[in-house]
């Protein structure tokens, strides 16, 4: 939602994802959309908002998701084997706006936005609250690409960085929106054991230049992990172990889901 | 706009985890280009190692028996490992010792490129890892022991449809996991930016050699250059040193597979549309959401979704045109050149064959053709005599 602000030069955006950081760490789970059906997928995001979550990525499958280690990669094979469309989706977050007004990010690639036309995308984004947008090959040289349109609808778009991004950080920071996505590790997502040690430097650089909230992701699975990060950055991110319930349980998922929400947000409590 | 642009095309759509590294290997690569003892170093490897310069044959024959423009075969079947692939790994393994790295990774359909960056990594004593689809691990068995030979290890990729562009899919995230001692050498001129301009440099030999070539022969230029299409390379680098001369017409063959009208097909630019992958803007064959199709063609070098984005930006010029050539035609192609001319073309090479043959015989006698005959054929023979009927194991 758009509102004047007294201390800037013209009109700003309140940003709902900013909220969801407000005076608390926040966890942030991520679910493909589809796996293993739409239906489902409304469900697991309700049981994840119930259990405590504080922004829920939802993610559109893609044939091809270089981002991706094969946990996701499945669930994305998954999600377009049931008949998941991204006009599905954008149906079935209509549906969930129903009942919750938790902040929502979709997690693409660029080309099902692109092929969609990004101003249909990103008004369809505004009509059904989707508050941002991660799209993980659109690098901060090729962001110009959304930038526009994103803004004319309200949805902000989520920078990245990672350990490679050195003397990138701060420029991104400075230009990122919602909140900043950090890469723990190098390669694709998947749960692991050891994370990246330069982060603790990293989200520092990214304090000198910029106040937005920062969100570890990529590797993180369990509550230690998830404890140790927030002492870091605002917040954490959870993918891969979270499809993996998905992946076992499939319908069935929705009280672990629950369960486990729980447990990481307690974590970090 | 960022870096890379061909028109609208190009660009760097990548994941932030290899931004570094491309902006990286772009300032390395200007700065060797300029470099006399890189290019004095690079000239000595193609020179006396993969035996260029590749011969521009006046094909007699099918000149007599087409009864029309004269033709004139590009031989680059005729370079180290027998195709045009070692002209860019020769270059990319090369920039990647001088950038102090030890390992090379690289995708492969075929194997053909695989094979050519295994070779190159041999040679010059850097650690080779091929990323392959698993259809085509089976398929191609013969390659991949060949890469073996040379020391490189092969890994089978499991993932989506199991070809090329899983492959492609796989080395890059193999590549944001290990980017420290490593470089990606693309094989074709298609990623992000640099690598289409990187591989179209060290490709533009072809058209370099060439254009001398049939000056110092026919004393005027070719009216028409064919050359196959499937991301790209051959053909970029056939056409780089033509595009200034108007006249000379471009022609570009995709792979048709069963046809245009089924979707057995890898024709990129006669059904595909705009869109953004593998790291550039470009066509691409996909369904109505953006999924990326997956492709068929009896060629595997031409087996990819996409296309280089340079040739985005010659299709939407019309500096040249593309057309596509069915299964069928190729295989004719194939089978009509090695009778005519004793040469064994790669099934990819029979695709522009194929369609040079049905423009050649309208054309003046005083005029010329340049086909590009981007490999030899000795890998497709098993797949021939199988699309014949006749079984025969490799």
């Amino acid at each position: 939602m758009w509102q004047p602000l007294p201390d800037t030069e013209g009109w700003t955006f309140m940003s709902r994802i900013k909220n969801a950081f407000q005076n608390k760490k926040a966890f942030i789970p991520f679910i493909t959309a589809g796996d293993p059906d739409i239906e489902s997928t409304k469900e697991f995001i309700l049981k994840m908002e119930e259990a405590g979550a504080d922004l829920i990525e939802i993610g559109i499958p893609f044939s091809d998701p270089i981002a991706e280690g094969p946990v996701i990669q499945a669930a994305d094979i998954r999600a377009l084997a049931s008949g998941t469309t991204t006009d599905k989706i954008f149906d079935m977050v209509e549906e969930v706006r129903e009942t919750t007004q938790i902040p929502l990010a979709f997690m693409t690639y660029l080309n099902p936005v692109f092929h969609y036309g990004y101003d249909k995308f990103f008004q369809r984004c505004q009509e059904v609250k989707i508050d941002g947008v991660i799209i993980p090959d659109l690098p901060y040289e090729e962001k110009e690409e959304v930038r526009g349109v994103a803004l004319k609808y309200q949805v902000e778009v989520i920078s990245l960085i990672a350990p490679t991004s050195a003397n990138r950080v701060k420029k991104i920071a400075k230009d990122a929106e919602g909140f900043l996505y950090t890469v723990s590790s190098m390669g694709v997502t998947g749960v692991r054991n050891e994370f990246n040690q330069g982060l603790k430097g990293m989200v520092e650089d990214v304090r000198k230049v910029s106040d937005i909230p920062v969100a570890i992701g990529f590797g993180i699975s369990t509550p230690a992990q998830a404890k140790e990060m927030t002492e870091i950055a605002d917040g954490v991110i959870v993918g891969s172990a979270i499809v993996n319930i998905v992946a076992k349980e499939g319908k069935n998922a929705g009280d672990s889901l629950f369960k486990y929400v729980k447990e990481m947000k307690d974590a970090i409590s | 706009m960022s870096k890379g642009r061909f028109g609208i095309h190009g660009g760097q759509y990548i994941p932030e985890t290899l931004m570094n590294e491309v902006i990286v290997l772009e300032e390395k690569y200007e700065y060797y280009k300029k470099d006399p003892d890189f290019q004095k170093e690079l000239s000595t490897l193609l020179n006396e190692y993969a035996g260029r310069p590749s011969l521009l044959y006046f094909a007699e024959n099918m000149t007599k028996d087409l009864g029309g423009g004269k033709i004139y075969l590009k031989r680059e079947d005729l370079n180290h490992t027998g195709a045009h692939k070692i002209n860019n790994v020769l270059g990319q393994v090369l920039l990647a010792k001088k950038m102090g790295k030890t390992r090379v990774i690289a995708e492969t359909g075929a194997g053909q490129h695989g094979v050519a960056c295994a070779t190159a990594a041999a040679l010059l004593g850097l650690e080779c890892e091929i990323f392959m689809g698993k259809e085509d691990t089976d398929r191609q068995a013969l390659n991949v022991y060949r890469m073996n030979l040379l020391g490189a290890k092969v890994h089978p990729v499991t993932t989506g449809t199991m070809t090329l562009k899983d492959a492609v899919n796989e080395t890059m995230r193999e590549w944001s996991s290990r980017v420290e001692d490593t470089l990606y050498v693309l094989g074709s001129v298609m990623g992000p930016h640099p690598f289409p301009t990187i591989v179209r440099d060290f490709q533009a030999v072809i058209s370099k050699e060439a254009r001398e070539q049939i000056l110092e022969k026919e004393g005027k230029l070719p009216k028409k250059v064919f050359a196959c299409v499937g991301g790209g390379s051959n053909a970029m680098g056939m056409f780089h040193h033509f595009i200034g001369d108007k006249e000379v017409e471009l022609i570009g063959c995709e792979a048709a597979g069963k046809g245009v009208d089924t979707k057995e097909t890898a024709a990129t630019l006669t059904t595909g549309s705009l869109g953004v992958f593998h790291g550039m803007k470009s066509y691409f064959c996909q369904d109505d959401y953006g999924q990326i199709a997956p492709v068929y063609s009896i060629s595997a070098g031409l087996d990819y979704p996409g296309i280089g984005p340079e040739h985005a930006y010659l299709r939407d010029t019309k500096r040249a045109t593309y057309v596509p050539v069915t299964d069928e035609e190729a295989v004719n192609a194939f089978e009509y050149i090695a009778k005519q001319e004793g040469i064994i073309a790669a099934i990819e090479s029979s695709h522009a064959l194929a369609y040079a043959m049905k423009v050649v015989p309208t054309m003046s006698k005083e005029d010329s053709v340049i086909i590009c005959v981007s490999g030899r054929g000795d890998k497709d023979v098993a797949a021939i005599a199988r699309y014949r009927g006749v079984d025969v194991y490799e």
